[in-house]
């Protein structure tokens, strides 16, 4: 075997590799980037039916109902509301007003069928995702108030 | 006082740390031997100035001294001592501190037990490493300075975030910086190498000792973050794939890979420029680790601090430091040839191929943890890049991995020959075969990566055992000549096998947890039972109870298989008062079989109360693997020939490589 | 050949470039306001119900520095704040008013006794007139005021810890400019 062609050899499985690890990531990344949702996004734009998304605003005051493990709540970004179900364990700072960010999907009713609702290590953290949708909602509050 | 002094010998440190970058490097240059050596001292001082810094800060923890903005918005008097030492380290400021006292604690680490390196090449590691720590050292003075005053001082502080309050959580960030910075060591060995001109066996031997040690400290803090997120975060998931845990994953990756091609460099003089890249890389990704977790840019659930004015600074830090060496090497590497080209089957080739998947491997990770900020960037989407992504693209790349694991040890360098591996691999093939087999029978409807999990354990670690009993030559003769080889092999040896072995262990826990785990969700009213994976669950009751800065509400349950006599529980839901906040206390039962799991929830207001349950399949396994495999490095690292006798430099190198001009013989 | 190993710098080069562009696009930008170190307008504000006392002009020029926080109680971004201030008032670190901006009377109170009042005086700009007068676009704003009543500095956004600290903390140690 040439030198010339030993390394031949090892380009050519580096690149398979390198190959095939690019058609992996392009596969994966179609089905599983989760994008962000506000409810006012929603409104606009909506998703199709069992379409996983996060889906973030405030857990709307008086809206949790518990049955059991299973939590019924409304999302809102102060202009549009969505309907959430979570069957599970909230966490520990879930809170009526407070922040949340919810991943799952539509049913054929119109409810977000929440599979995860992600934990915040600190009460004072607004996911800043949340944060910006809230700020643009808000924003456009004063105006929508006069 | 304290802080005073503290901020003084910080400033102390920088200076030294200006003096220790730059004098050594001319004095490498010039030949000046005072200059050089000067780096030795210049390493010792800096040393103790930030291990003075740091001591002040603890001192202002221990003793709650409030007039300390740091303290004050970190601590508590009330908090258990534990945590007021922890506490040092669980903020952004103390952590950085932390992350500058492991710098020079390795920085004086190669000055000591550097002693047999040529004088040259040290006072380019050491210098080097002095450039690393003036960034740094700026970074924590001007824009995270814990010395910070506060005037009027609390009557007392706002705590430290509960969750943060944990024995796996105190120690987590050292080890972690330890492996992060000490990659620094490698990096420095690197860019000496590319200013000298040459790399050689000598060099990659020297290099080999920091690599496996930072590499080691990089498992266990590794395996203490996932094992801390098990059982404090209260929902049972071990590894999130979030970007703070794939910030410490990027730079694990890289330097195991780095660890491989090192030995290439070692043995066969080759695939020098590659070792270089890796080491550069290594130390990029643990800066972009920092970058990532400190400037906020992206959002992760284990961000606790984060800022843009830092992002900024770590950034021009990042550029200067990663964007400088990269075209360093983009300049020297080219001038550096040698080593020759090798068979693709052969120790070598096997070698090779781990690098190519691993850092192909390193590269995916990368891509799915930038990929929000490039979207954010260029279309404003916000989208987060699940687990899903890399469970498809990282485990294609890992079987593989593993299966050339089994393989590579038994070819030996140069020329291997395939068919006599494979013939003396049929055992280990059998037993994956079996071992699968077996799985399949008693769990008939186990999924397919399920099985290819088992069988891939059983592979790794008959294998890396048969290759290990071929070593020492067991049953080929009398015992007695075995245990001799045994002793008489390199520890460097054992090490590789036990940390294969590791592997293993961790790819069989991932397995039969992920498949095989079962859980219970549900109302439970005190005096029911319920059985989940074979174990019936008795729910006692639950009570009011408080501790030492929180009350809980405390579940009592007894898991019992029947037979025997039943095992205790107590999970529980806090409440603590500074600052107020809520966790949840899981209680675990890890056994070496399976770990149970219990979380207890909210009153439902009719006398139940929100449980969950889970029996998980042999997770344990998962942070014995870690251990076994930082114990491998640990053994690997005892070896004399790497503490004691690195061998002198050849005299006389390659006539290619004294082509280089400025290669000093 | 020169130019494989200048392929790593060079994509660390488009990596780097992205961040840094990240870095600063994706934090919203400071917009310094036109009303830095002029008086403060002229205002008489009726307090929040039960969260007097009234708020004017007068007030401000305290003879120290204080901080005028605008909020509304439809503002998230006030929500985010607001432990902070809580904290800042447990301090007694600085005295805070509250100019509570295009709001209702009922719910600013209720967002109040909710989430704990930090401030010494409120006053209702319901209208948002004053707003309009102090140049407030957005909300929260949260305005420094001089000892004689004129502003230092405004923020833009959620007051944080370290926003303090670095923006806010230099004017009561008399090192502001």
């Amino acid at each position: 075997m040439t030198r010339k062609r030993r390394r031949l050899y090892f380009v050519l499985a580096g690149m398979a590799i390198l190959g095939v690890a690019a058609a992996l990531v392009l596969t994966s990344f179609q089905d599983s980037l989760v994008f962000f949702r506000s409810p006012s996004d929603l409104a606009e734009k909506p998703i199709p039916v069992g379409r996983n998304f996060r889906l973030g605003g405030l857990v709307e005051d008086g809206s949790v109902e518990k049955d059991g493990v299973i939590y019924q709540f409304r999302v809102t970004d102060l202009v549009e509301t969505v309907p959430v179900t979570f069957k599970g364990l909230l966490p520990d700072l879930f809170r009526e007003g407070q922040g949340v960010v919810a991943e799952g999907h539509f049913n054929d009713k119109g409810v977000f069928i929440a599979s995860n609702v992600l934990a915040k290590h600190d009460e004072n953290y607004m996911p800043p995702e949340v944060a910006e949708s809230l700020k643009k909602a808000g924003q456009w509050m004063p105006e929508a108030k006069n | 006082m304290v802080a005073e002094i503290g901020q003084f010998v910080l400033i102390l440190a920088l200076v030294t740390a200006c003096f220790q970058g730059v004098l050594p490097l001319i004095g490498a240059a010039r030949g000046n031997a005072p200059l050089m050596h000067f780096a030795d001292n210049a390493a010792f001082v800096q040393f103790v100035a930030i291990s003075g810094a740091f001591a002040c800060l603890t001192i202002g923890y221990v003793t709650s001294d409030f007039s300390i903005l740091n303290v004050a918005s970190n601590s508590h008097s009330l908090k258990p001592m534990l945590y007021k030492v922890s506490g040092v380290w669980g903020n952004h400021e103390g952590s950085l501190l932390l992350w500058g006292w492991i710098l020079a604690l390795f920085g004086f680490a190669v000055a000591l037990f550097g002693r047999n390196l040529p004088d040259s090449l040290k006072a380019r590691v050491l210098a080097i490493q002095g450039l690393i720590g003036v960034g740094f050292l700026m970074f924590v003075l001007f824009t995270s300075n814990p010395f910070e005053r506060l005037d009027p001082a609390p009557l007392d502080g706002s705590g430290l975030n509960p969750l943060l309050q944990d024995p796996g959580l105190a120690f987590h960030p050292p080890f972690l910086y330890l492996g992060y910075v000490g990659l620094s060591v490698t990096f420095s060995f690197a860019i000496a190498a590319l200013i000298e001109g040459r790399v050689d066996p000598a060099w990659a031997r020297w290099v080999r000792p920091w690599t496996l040690a930072a590499w080691g400290f990089l498992t266990i803090g590794i395996a203490l973050g996932s094992w801390w997120a098990y059982y404090e975060l209260g929902w049972g998931g071990w590894w999130f794939w979030d970007p703070v845990e794939n910030a410490s994953f990027m730079p694990w990756l890289a330097a195991t890979a780095l660890l491989h091609s090192a030995i290439v460099v070692e043995k066969r003089d080759a695939l020098k420029n590659w070792t270089i890249l890796l080491a550069i890389i290594a130390f990029s990704f643990s800066l972009l680790g920092t970058f990532l977790v400190r400037s906020g840019v992206l959002t992760s659930v284990h961000a606790f601090a984060s800022d843009p004015a830092r992002g900024v600074f770590i950034l021009i830090f990042l550029i200067v430091v990663i964007g400088g060496s990269l075209l360093l090497y983009g300049i020297r590497a080219p001038m550096m040839k040698g080593g020759g080209l090798f068979a693709p089957i052969s120790r070598e080739g096997a070698l090779v191929l781990n690098n190519l998947l691993l850092s192909t491997a390193a590269a995916t990770v990368l891509l799915g943890t930038l990929y929000p900020i490039f979207l954010d960037a260029f279309t404003g989407a916000k989208v987060s890049v699940g687990p899903p992504y890399f469970v498809s693209t990282f485990l294609p790349l890992v079987v593989p991995l593993i299966i050339a694991m089994a393989f590579g040890p038994f070819l030996p360098w140069k020329r291997g020959d395939l068919t006599g591996v494979l013939t003396r691999l049929k055992f280990a093939l059998a037993a994956a075969l079996l071992f699968a087999g077996v799985v399949w029978w008693w769990q008939s409807n186990a999924p397919v990566m399920a099985l290819v999990g088992m069988g891939l354990f059983a592979w790794l670690l008959v294998g890396t055992i048969l290759e290990w009993a071929e070593r020492i030559k067991l049953f080929r003769g009398p015992l007695t000549s075995s245990w001799k080889r045994l002793v008489q092999l390199p520890r460097s040896s054992h090490g590789m096998t036990m940390a294969h072995i590791g592997i293993a262990l961790v790819v069989l826990g991932i397995t039969a947890s992920e498949a095989w785990q079962t859980e219970h969700l549900g109302v439970m009213k005190p005096g029911e039972q319920i059985s989940v994976g074979g174990y019936d669950f008795q729910f006692e009751g639950a009570e009011n109870v408080a501790g030492p800065n929180y009350e809980a509400l405390r579940g009592t349950f007894i898991a019992s298989t029947g037979g025997g006599k039943g095992i205790l529980m107590y999970p529980e839901q806090r409440r603590y008062t500074n600052p107020p906040m809520e966790t949840t206390e899981a209680a675990i039962r890890p056994m070496l079989t399976a770990d149970l799991y219990v979380v207890i929830g909210d009153a439902d207001g009719k006398g139940g109360y929100a449980t969950r349950i889970y029996h998980k399949p042999f997770i344990s396994w998962i942070w014995i693997g870690a251990f076994v495999m930082f114990a491998g490095g640990a053994l690997s690292l005892s070896d004399r020939r790497l503490r004691l006798g690195a061998p002198k430099r050849a005299r006389s190198p390659g006539a290619k490589e004294k082509a280089l001009t400025g290669a000093k013989g | 050949m020169r130019l494989r190993f200048l392929a790593p710098v060079l994509t660390f080069a488009a990596i780097a470039a992205i961040m840094w562009y990240a870095l600063f696009n994706l934090n919203p930008k400071e917009i310094p306001s036109e009303m830095i170190s002029k008086p403060l307008p002229e205002f008489d504000l009726a307090a929040v119900p039960d969260y007097g006392p009234a708020l004017a002009t007068a007030d401000l020029a305290s003879g120290k520095i204080t901080l005028l926080n605008v909020f509304a109680s439809w503002c998230v971004a006030c929500l985010a704040e607001h432990p902070f201030f809580m904290d800042l008032k447990r301090q007694n670190l600085v005295d805070i008013y509250g100019l509570n901006y295009k709001d209702t009377p009922d719910a600013a109170a209720q967002w109040l006794s909710r989430h704990g009042n930090p401030y010494m005086r409120t006053g209702m700009d319901i209208k948002g007139r004053v707003g309009i007068d102090l140049g407030v676009y957005g909300v929260p704003e949260t305005f420094v005021i001089s000892a004689d009543g004129k502003i230092l500095d405004k923020i833009i956004g959620p007051v944080s810890k370290d926003i303090f600290d670095t923006r806010i903390r230099p004017f009561l140690q008399g090192t502001g400019s």
